[in-house]
């Protein structure tokens, strides 16, 4: 909706096709160069870790090398009773179940709260309210309700990480349009429907998707935080509690590991729903994640 | 509209104040008549403050007048804007970012309710107009700031709206940029034959694209000066050296100075009858 400093265009009708500038070199390229930093830093700082490991004489159980990790994730992969896929498999799917559910309250209220503002009055600061509260302290009244082993408990813990943030961002999507869009859908004789539809909805999907990237990550801090507080024992919490006790760290931080990347990849995922909901959106023109 | 001898416009006796709870209110209109013909493209000029994007938003019936009648194609404000007799054009383009420049210019015939073969046809032609044949499918950030409001231009055209109304269009665009899009809105507002009303605060803009230009002052907003631009048509970048063009852009000028010239005038008699008042 704005001029940005991307114009490239020129003012005269004659060329065709603006295409962005910057294409100097293939994308592939680009790519590569974007991201070599970061990975040269990650390679290099496994190789520093596992050397100072090995040099300081630091104990397995403080501290376990890298290669100590993937020796742990190898051997406790597929069974055992540290079994970890089925265990990461189980958490993603609290995790996944718990987005859902938050994703659709959050929606659902933020709806609302946009359309009437006697709602708004009446949830938001309830919902602030709500979010204030330190997540742990429901976790036994999840556990309570839902039942220990009902993956259900620990997917109301994630909905509940995951409620806030997609209301908020969704409702200041859909209230925050610019007041000229707003008078040229009235010049329209547009109705509310029609204007909530064609202008609050696509408004609001780019704040929709910051949620949503936002709720990847606290779904899966929610779900595993309701497994320290018990649960099936094939889950990562349960796996993270159970093998720190058995002073087995390196499974520990196997688990730790696979959360981490089933956490990197879930947000991925999302990003890749939301490029291709938004191709239009300006995010994607900076190529930034 | 089939009356040419009927005003598209009558405005009679509008006034609009502002007032929000306890603060004193703010008289933004006072008294304003104005009639605005078939085709004529009229012109609202005035320093800032002094009503004129009021004025034509009560034209449009974005907003309700606190006094006075708007009768739009021989019917009230709010049956025209009904009837989608508007095209309106503001400072920024407000294009969707979500749509395409094709999908811009079809929006206000989904919401109309047109025939996708219509909307398509229709987005075709007039992007065409505004000459931006080939840029249907680019979205709106890979246009120019000037590209942008030509789609905004073609998609208030899109339903053929008895009366443009636009609000400073070209208020955001360089000076060079400006001048190639007045010659723009000159040529399409030829074409097309529609009325409109043009709120700028550029003489040059005014006197060059109008054929009537109508002076107001500030606080409260007033119309101070109805000028006649006698300037022949078509007009083109020749017009601008014309002596007749230096004539009117320093008739409106001066127009504008007079007012202010009053207001130095009153200020001075007020601080003489406060220090009267001391003394």
């Amino acid at each position: 909706m704005s001029a940005t400093a991307g114009s490239v265009a020129g003012q005269g009708s004659a060329r065709s096709s603006p295409g962005p500038v910057g294409r100097r070199q293939p994308r592939w390229l680009r790519n590569v160069r974007y991201y070599l930093p970061a990975v040269i830093v990650f390679v290099g700082g496994l190789v520093l870790w596992e050397m100072l490991v090995g040099l300081a004489n630091i104990q397995a159980f403080i501290f376990p090398k890298p290669s100590a990790i993937l020796a742990a994730l190898q051997a406790n992969w597929g069974e055992g009773r540290f079994a970890l896929a089925p265990s990461a498999q189980a958490t993603l799917i609290e995790a996944l179940g718990g987005l859902a559910i938050g994703t659709a309250a959050g929606v659902v209220v933020a709806f609302a709260t946009a359309r009437w503002v006697s709602a708004r009055a009446a949830l938001l600061p309830l919902a602030v309210a709500a979010n204030a509260i330190p997540i742990i302290a429901f976790a036994p009244l999840m556990n309570n309700w839902f039942g220990v082993l009902n993956p259900l408990s620990k997917m109301m813990m994630a909905a509940i990480l995951v409620f806030f943030p997609v209301m908020a961002n969704v409702t200041r999507g859909l209230v925050q349009v610019e007041p000229a869009a707003l008078e040229l859908m009235r010049s329209y004789a547009a109705t509310e429907w029609t204007v909530l539809r064609k202008v609050r909805v696509p408004n609001a999907l780019p704040f929709f998707f910051t949620a949503l990237r936002l709720g990847a990550t606290l779904s899966l801090i929610g779900a595993i935080v309701g497994e320290y507080f018990g649960g099936s024992s094939l889950v990562l919490g349960r796996i993270i509690v159970q093998s720190a006790s058995a002073l087995r760290f390196d499974i520990t931080w196997a688990a730790i590991v696979l959360g981490a990347v089933t956490g990197i990849v879930f947000y991925l995922v999302i990003v890749i729903v939301e490029r291709a909901v938004m191709p239009w959106h300006g995010s994607l023109r900076s190529g930034e994640l | 509209m089939t009356d040419t001898n009927q005003p598209v416009v009558q405005l009679h006796g509008i006034d609009k104040v502002f007032g929000r709870g306890d603060q004193p209110p703010t008289v933004a209109l006072e008294g304003i008549d104005l009639d605005i013909r078939m085709g004529e493209f009229v012109s609202l000029i005035g320093p800032s403050g002094c009503g004129k994007s009021t004025l034509l938003r009560i034209i449009g019936d974005l907003i309700a007048p606190t006094r006075g009648t708007v009768v739009v194609n021989g019917k009230p404000a709010d049956q025209a804007r009904r009837d989608r007799d508007y095209g309106m054009v503001f400072q920024a383009p407000v294009l969707f970012e979500w749509r395409t420049v094709e999908d811009n210019v079809k929006l206000p015939l989904e919401i109309q309710g047109a025939s996708a073969a219509k909307r398509t046809a229709r987005a075709k032609e007039m992007l065409e107009l505004v000459e931006l044949g080939d840029f249907l499918g680019h979205y709106p950030w890979q246009l120019s700031g000037g590209m942008q409001q030509r789609v905004a231009i073609a998609r208030a055209l899109a339903f053929e709206p008895a009366i443009l109304l636009m609000d400073e269009p070209f208020g955001a665009l360089d000076e060079m940029t400006r001048e190639r899009m007045n010659s723009e809105v000159l040529r399409i507002w030829e074409r097309t034959g529609t009325t409109v009303v043009f709120v700028t605060h550029s003489i040059p803009e005014a006197v060059f694209l109008s054929s009537r230009v109508v002076v107001m002052s500030a606080r409260p907003g007033r119309i101070t000066k109805v000028i006649d631009v006698d300037l022949p048509r078509p007009r083109n970048e020749d017009t601008r050296e014309t002596r007749r063009y230096f004539e009117l852009v320093t008739e409106v000028r001066e127009a504008l100075r007079r007012r202010k010239d009053d207001l130095a005038g009153l200020g001075s008699v007020d601080r003489t009858m406060a220090e009267g008042a001391v003394g």
